[in-house]
């Protein structure tokens, strides 16, 4: 059975069980790698991705789910706000195993597509759902805040 | 996919370091991960042909790109970076020339110098490798130079070089590393050179950015999640629910009928399926019938152990270190104190959970993995495989973190990718073994759970005059290839950071009980100190307070003859503003301080609790001697990152069993550090001429303690049972 969507701006059809994980369709029939696999249950945010804007967590959406809708993967980030978000990574060195920045750099961005000017409660409601092993959480907040700033620059 | 990073990436990227090292024109950083895969394999060898290699650590190609060969994984802590800087500072690299690539696995060329063997742990990678390095950068700069002089026949004691060039002041004539190198790699390699006067240091101790960042922040980076080979499977394995348990029977029946399962196989550790998808083999696992033989299994519960260890506390023990006579010192002191400390087991949680993939033939293992202890895994693969080490080869790529992991001495997931890869065959099917979340909480290989008994007795004057400490727990290093550390029944990492306590205290007793359980065990990231640091360093807060000391002069005054010990512990105090006065009401600060792999760190921690007892860390400062600072940066972000670690772990860190189930399995359950969680960190570092130790562990082991105490000190309540409760309320 073949689900159709909008996959980082392009038209896209994908044969597969309707019930597969968003996380896995990405992965391993359209080939984008950059989303991870990290807990299976919306509880780490490594799989997180943007539908129709908003930072959904893969690994427990349907395919199904995201029928004639528009998925941002980290691959597809182009906005203003994300390459902002990008830089400041950079900026501030925020990674260091790297595994989950996929999906803390698509949280952060979707909140900063939304939120210009994010106050710390607000990075917080935004950005505790991913988990972070390595802990870079203060740098993960400055960044935002950097990238903030940069958007108004 | 082999991945380079393009030209032109990371341009915002650390201005500061970008005008400290004066080159306002390497804007356009380079510097990538290059994924050796296959086609790039042979690509790479073909290059190196033709290329300058005067050792097996560098390699500068004709257009002056220079390839470091990391023989330590990059699991997070920098690794690459420290290494590339090392190296690039002796030979003199341009830093946006600069590209690092894994080593092949080969113990004879990269061993790892403090273990005998190739392999990354122990916060050892900067500290083995720091002479290796800055002689195979000088190596390579001393025959460049020759290079040069002997294509301008002048001579080299004219020339100089910068940046990845070699200069002649005098005709003015430059030449890059490029142009130099195929004439370079004619030459004889240099038995001795002269390293660089440390005041030269044009990387070490600035702030190059890290080599991994880039492909870090656009999801190009290559995990071993990412590995995608032609007619690759992936498969799932069963494991027994209890520990010890084994397969009695299976029905592969069900799992084989998912649509796109290929095989069902047993193997030594489970019942793998095998499929095209991770979601057929998920789906296939699921649907698998499997009856398991448990009566060898362990049954016991977390409570029924940790009261078995509370009884062997009071039983004789093994004495790991003995200065005078701490019995009858404490007997006869004007007071005594004692207080019993208990902990969990604890799950790495790394946030790739484990996997590997292997290519098995009848006569070659090609695996590509996060690979940790590349000469052990290298040598149970064979084993597993019925092949010779030799005809293994591992593609080392970046771990999702490890936290000591991925460095199992059984080489746990590698035997168990290569068992399926077997059982499915040999036949040169690759197949990625997955982990899931699941699998990894349940999976064993934990932080052991620990009981420590402390006694301390003080004299009329307030002076500690007797110190005693018993811990009980499993060993790490039994009943493996590191065995040979267990010396008169005494694993140094189960008491490494109290046997070797600091403080000076005339009469020590510091014993050991180990235990066997049917639990594995590993190293978790400080090892040891992860629990004796807590141990030692919230008993003696408690033995200052009896004694009516400041908890921080009370270690000062104790710490007299460890000059670097104490300077790190006066540095955090006075950066925290430990002698400012008293904190509002509901707040409070906690010291502690502890030395692990060689590195010194104090930490403070700044604490409110609210009226429910609810705790709220909200500042730390950390200060840190760790020899010469490589990079200040990478070492700051090491102690950030092995803040929030180790506050996540005493906060919530645990795995319980119950009649030997695991009854953890995800992040719900087994809860860590989350950002709303995470003080703000202020780090401090001691500038220092020694040799450089390690950064990837010790900041992990004082903040416990410290905030522990700072507890004590808002509430007059001590947490000694981790995890920390839910409230500080009595």
């Amino acid at each position: 059975m073949s689900t159709s969507f909008v996959l980082n701006g392009a038209p896209t059809t994908l044969d597969a069980d309707p019930a597969m994980p968003l996380l896995w369709a990405i992965r391993e029939i359209a080939g984008l790698h950059g989303t991870k696999f990290g807990c299976g249950m919306a509880l780490c945010g490594a799989c997180t991705v943007h539908i129709g804007g908003e930072a959904v967590r893969s690994c427990v959406t349907p395919l199904s789910a995201v029928a004639g809708k528009p998925v941002t993967t980290i691959e597809g980030l182009r906005s203003k706000p994300a390459q902002a978000v990008q830089a400041a990574w950079i900026e501030l060195q925020v990674p260091q195993c790297g595994y989950c920045q996929s999906g803390q750099v698509m949280s952060a961005t979707a909140l900063l597509e939304k939120n210009s000017a994010p106050t710390d409660a607000d990075i917080d409601a935004a950005m505790s759902g991913n988990i972070c092993r390595c802990a870079t959480y203060s740098r993960i907040r400055a960044a935002i805040h950097v990238a903030a700033r940069s958007i108004k620059a | 996919m082999p991945h380079q990073t393009a030209p032109g990436r990371g341009r915002s990227s650390r201005r500061e370091f970008l005008k400290a090292g004066g080159s306002v024109t390497a804007l356009a950083l380079t510097i990538g991960f290059e994924w050796l895969g296959p086609a790039r394999r042979a690509a790479a060898v073909a290059a190196g042909a033709a290329a300058f290699a005067p050792n097996a650590f560098l390699r500068i190609g004709a257009d002056g790109t220079v390839t470091i060969i990391a023989k330590h994984i990059e699991m997070g802590q920098g690794a690459y970076t420290g290494i590339a800087t090392v190296l690039a500072e002796e030979l003199d690299a341009n830093w946006a020339d600069v590209r690092v690539e894994s080593a092949p696995a080969n113990a004879k060329l990269y061993s790892n110098l403090a273990f005998g063997m190739q392999g990354t742990g122990g916060s050892s990678a900067m500290a083995n490798s720091w002479s290796q390095l800055r002689e195979a950068g000088a190596k390579g700069r001393a025959m460049l130079l020759t290079a040069a002089a002997q294509q301008w026949k002048v001579p080299v004691e004219e020339l100089s070089t910068e940046q990845g060039v070699v200069l002649h002041a005098a005709s003015k004539r430059r030449a890059g590393y490029g142009e130099l190198s195929a004439k370079a790699a004619a030459l004889p390699v240099p038995e001795h050179v002269a390293l660089k006067d440390p005041k030269d240091f044009k990387l070490i101790g600035r702030r190059p950015p890290r080599v991994d960042v880039p492909a870090k922040v656009d999801g190009t980076a290559q995990f071993t999640l990412d590995v995608e080979l032609p007619g690759m499977l992936v498969a799932l394995l069963k494991r027994p629910p209890l520990f010890g348990a084994t397969v009695r029977t299976f029905d592969p029946a069900a799992a084989a009928a998912v649509p796109g399962v290929v095989k069902v196989v047993q193997v030594p550790r489970g019942i793998a399926v095998i499929a095209k998808s991770f979601w057929a083999a998920k789906q296939g696992r699921e649907a698998l019938v499997v009856e398991w033989d448990e009566s060898h299994a362990e049954k016991r519960g977390s409570a029924e152990i940790m009261g078995e260890y509370r009884a062997l506390a009071e039983q004789p023990a093994i004495s790991a270190r003995k200065v005078g006579d701490a019995a009858p010192a404490i007997k006869s002191a004007a007071r005594t104190v004692t207080a019993s400390f208990e902990f969990p087991y604890l799950a790495h949680a790394p946030m790739e959970p484990l996997d590997a993939v292997v290519k098995l033939t009848a006569s070659s293992c090609e695996i590509w993995a996060g690979d940790q202890f590349q000469t052990l895994d290298q040598a149970n693969a064979a084993k597993t495989a019925g092949l010779d080490p030799q005809q293994v080869s591992i593609h080392t790529l970046y771990a999702g973190g490890s936290f000591g992991r991925r460095a199992n001495v059984g080489s746990d997931y590698i035997v168990e990718a290569v068992s399926i890869a077997k059982a499915h065959g040999a036949d040169g099917t690759p197949i990625k073994l997955q982990w899931t979340r699941e699998d990894d909480l349940r999976g064993g290989m934990y932080r052991p759970m620990y009981f420590h008994k402390l006694e301390a007795g003080l004299n009329a004057k307030n002076e500690l005059v007797g110190w005693r400490h018993v811990i009980v727990g499993q060993s790490i290093m039994a009943g493996g290839p590191f065995e040979v550390m267990v010396k008169n029944g005494i694993d140094p990492t189960s008491v490494e950071g109290a046997a070797n306590i600091a403080y000076a205290i005339p009469n020590i007793d510091v014993e050991l009980a180990t235990t066997k359980t049917g639990v594995p065990v590993l190293w978790w990231r400080v090892v040891g100190s992860s629990h004796t640091t807590f141990a030692v360093e919230a008993f003696i807060d408690e033995v200052a307070h009896a004694a009516g000391k400041d908890p921080f002069a009370f270690r000062r005054d104790l710490l007299a003859h460890e000059p670097r010990m104490r300077a790190v512990l006066e540095l955090a105090a006075t950066k925290a503003g430990w002698s400012s006065g008293p904190l509002p009401k509901g707040k409070g600060r906690g010291i502690a301080v502890g030395e692990a792999f060689k590195t010194y760190v104090a930490q403070v921690a700044e604490v409110s609790v609210d009226a429910a007892g609810q705790v709220t860390v909200d500042r730390v400062v950390c200060a840190v001697d760790c020899g010469i600072p490589i990079n200040p940066d990478v070492i700051a972000a090491q102690m950030e990152g092995g803040i929030g670690f180790g506050l996540g772990a005493v906060l919530y860190g645990a795995v319980t069993l119950k009649d030997g189930r695991v009854e953890q399995d995800n992040f719900n359950g087994y809860r860590v550090l989350r950002i709303n969680e995470m003080p703000k960190v202020e780090v401090h570092i001691v500038p220092s001429a020694e040799a450089p130790t390690g950064v990837g562990e010790p900041g992990v082991a004082p903040i416990g303690p410290a905030v522990a105490n700072a507890v004590f000190a808002a509430t007059g309540r001590r947490f000694r049972l981790l995890p920390f409760p839910q409230s500080a309320k009595a």
